[in-house]
């Protein structure tokens, strides 16, 4: 169960989008996903799927992590376009029954949707692959830094995230055991009816709470050992440096814009 | 006389949520470059001492010195860069994504060059022998490993004083070894002073001096000759005792008759061969 969520997967790599500085991907990703709301035809999605395939291409990761990363969403993606298909009106009406009809207008439709959640989904898969979480962290202090001007605590943000990567594979190791544990103690995992199955999760869930609360408290005892008074007047280990790379992303980025801009009906 | 580094005197406190109190009247001197020994049976008041030699907890009342100045809540940070600490749990004071972040944390903390950090960084990992493996992940390190990565990032600050809060005891008995020749090292080739508490007693017999601790206050002070001499009272008093001390116990019990002083492993295997060459 555990080992198949994605979130902060890293997968080591020497590729072009690995060298890029994480900030450029983080908000190339974001940029992406909006100019994925102006294409509204048929060549503006192939052409987005040509640039989308361009870039799995260039990280040199195997295909079927993308599929892997699409698949627990598959029900959210059936149920969308589900809706589209049913609920749509207008062009040629194909079969009626009550209200539920499929329409010329539905079926491309749910294309459109089902291509936007793929493209949307892909996207943000390539980013998590080919950044590691810390330097995820890092970008999203770096880009959030002019918020500090209004006293957004931006280091507090950051530290946070970053003591929520680092400890992501030590609470999974941990509820691993814990289960292992109750199972040996006969609590079955599951199984049964849905209420049986809510309540095995309670002596899971109550000592990993319990046992997050003492890390809690032993780790903040330990940097303050270490002299940690906040982020003021701190010095940085790790550096963002922008390379000539970057430059090809937002050259790559802004014809891509100009091209939809251009080819949207 | 040599200056003290640590000083504590009559230090009294409880914890806000017991009634007992947890440090009674506490008072000892610690020198510069001494290896000290704090032991003492579970709830004796050790790990509590540690956390007021390091500003951690504010005693209720008496004062704590360290190089010769008095701690207050404003200067707690300056006196906290001369006493380092390192805690029980491997996992749970691993503060970076890798072995470099990690400790990087505290020079970013006293906020040191970038430059200065690289080559501090390399020192530290090479006085523990973790060359090598700085970008490596906490999950993908032995308990021992870790240990050792707390403790370069302790050195990487160079501070005067090193405390080691049971820092051993959730490691299997390999890396309890690594450690404690890892602070040995450092003992003697950057002479630090070592505090470490323990219930390790084998750790305790390698100190300088040893204070002994019972029920929040301080029992006994002396060097391991001078504490391990009392024998099997050191076991009514919730502690163990070396082996060496065992050994000497079984064999009294056999009718044989030993001296009644303390003898380390070595010392008591001269002192069998020639008991046994006389006899």
């Amino acid at each position: 169960m555990l080992n198949q969520v994605l979130l902060g997967r890293y997968i080591q790599g020497d590729s072009f989008i690995h060298r890029l500085d994480s900030r450029t991907k983080l908000l190339a990703t974001f940029f992406f996903i909006f100019i994925i709301f102006l294409a509204n035809n048929w060549v503006t999605y192939a052409l987005l799927f040509a640039f989308v395939f361009l870039a799995i291409y260039l990280s040199q990761i195997p295909v079927n992590f993308f599929v892997k990363g699409i698949k627990p969403l598959l029900w959210i993606i059936i149920f969308t376009v589900g809706l589209q298909m049913f609920f749509t009106t207008g062009g040629t009406t194909y079969f009626q029954w009550h209200f539920i009809q499929i329409t010329s207008f539905g079926i491309v439709n749910a294309c459109y949707i089902f291509m936007r959640f793929v493209l949307i989904i892909v996207m943000s898969t390539l980013l998590t692959l080919t950044t590691p979480p810390l330097s995820l962290a890092d970008s999203i202090e770096a880009i959030l830094k002019p918020l500090e001007k209004i006293k957004f605590p931006v280091h507090e943000l950051a530290l946070m995230l970053s003591i929520a990567f680092r400890f992501v594979p030590t609470l999974m190791d941990e509820a691993q055991k814990i289960m292992n544990a109750q199972r040996a103690r006969g609590v079955e995992f599951g199984e049964g009816s849905l209420v049986q199955q809510i309540k095995a999760v309670i002596p899971i869930l109550v000592p990993l709470f319990v046992s997050a609360f003492n890390r809690a408290l032993d780790l903040s005892l330990a940097m303050e050992a270490r002299g940690y008074q906040g982020g003021e007047g701190r010095t940085k280990f790790r550096v963002l440096k922008y390379g000539k790379h970057d430059v090809y992303v937002f050259v790559a980025m802004s014809c891509l814009t100009m091209a939809l801009v251009y080819l949207r009906g | 006389m040599e200056k003290a580094i640590i000083e504590l005197q009559n230090i009294n406190y409880t914890y806000h949520n017991s009634e007992k109190k947890a440090l009674s009247d506490i008072s000892f001197k610690i020198f510069p470059g001494e290896w000290v020994a704090i032991i003492g049976h579970n709830g004796s008041g050790k790990s509590t001492v540690a956390k007021i030699m390091n500003g951690l907890l504010e005693a209720n009342s008496g004062t704590v010195f360290i190089n010769g100045v008095k701690m207050t809540y404003e200067n707690v940070y300056d006196c906290r860069k001369n006493v380092g600490m390192v805690f029980q749990n491997p996992d749970n004071q691993f503060v970076g994504n890798t072995v470099e972040d990690d400790i990087a944390f505290g020079l970013e903390n006293n906020g040191i060059p970038r430059e200065e950090m690289l080559i501090r960084i390399e020192d530290a990992l090479k006085r523990v022998k973790m060359t090598g493996f700085e970008t490596r992940e906490p999950a993908r390190l032995s308990g021992g490993q870790k240990q050792r990565v707390a403790i370069a990032g302790i050195i990487a600050l160079s501070p005067k004083v090193i405390i080691l809060d049971e820092s051993t005891s959730m490691l299997d008995p390999e890396g309890r070894l690594e450690v404690i020749q890892t602070i040995e090292e450092l003992h003697q080739t950057k002479n630090m002073t070592v505090i470490s508490i323990t219930h390790d007693i084998n750790e305790a017999s390698r100190a300088d001096k040893i204070i002994m601790m019972n029920q929040g206050q301080v029992d006994q002070i002396g060097t391991p000759d001078e504490i391990f001499k009392i024998g099997l009272e050191l076991v009514e008093k919730g502690l163990d005792v070396p082996f060496s001390e065992k050994l000497k116990y079984e064999l009294a019990q056999k009718g044989i008759n030993v001296p009644t002083e303390y003898m380390d492993e070595e010392r008591l295997v001269d002192w069998i061969w020639k008991y046994l060459l006389n006899t």
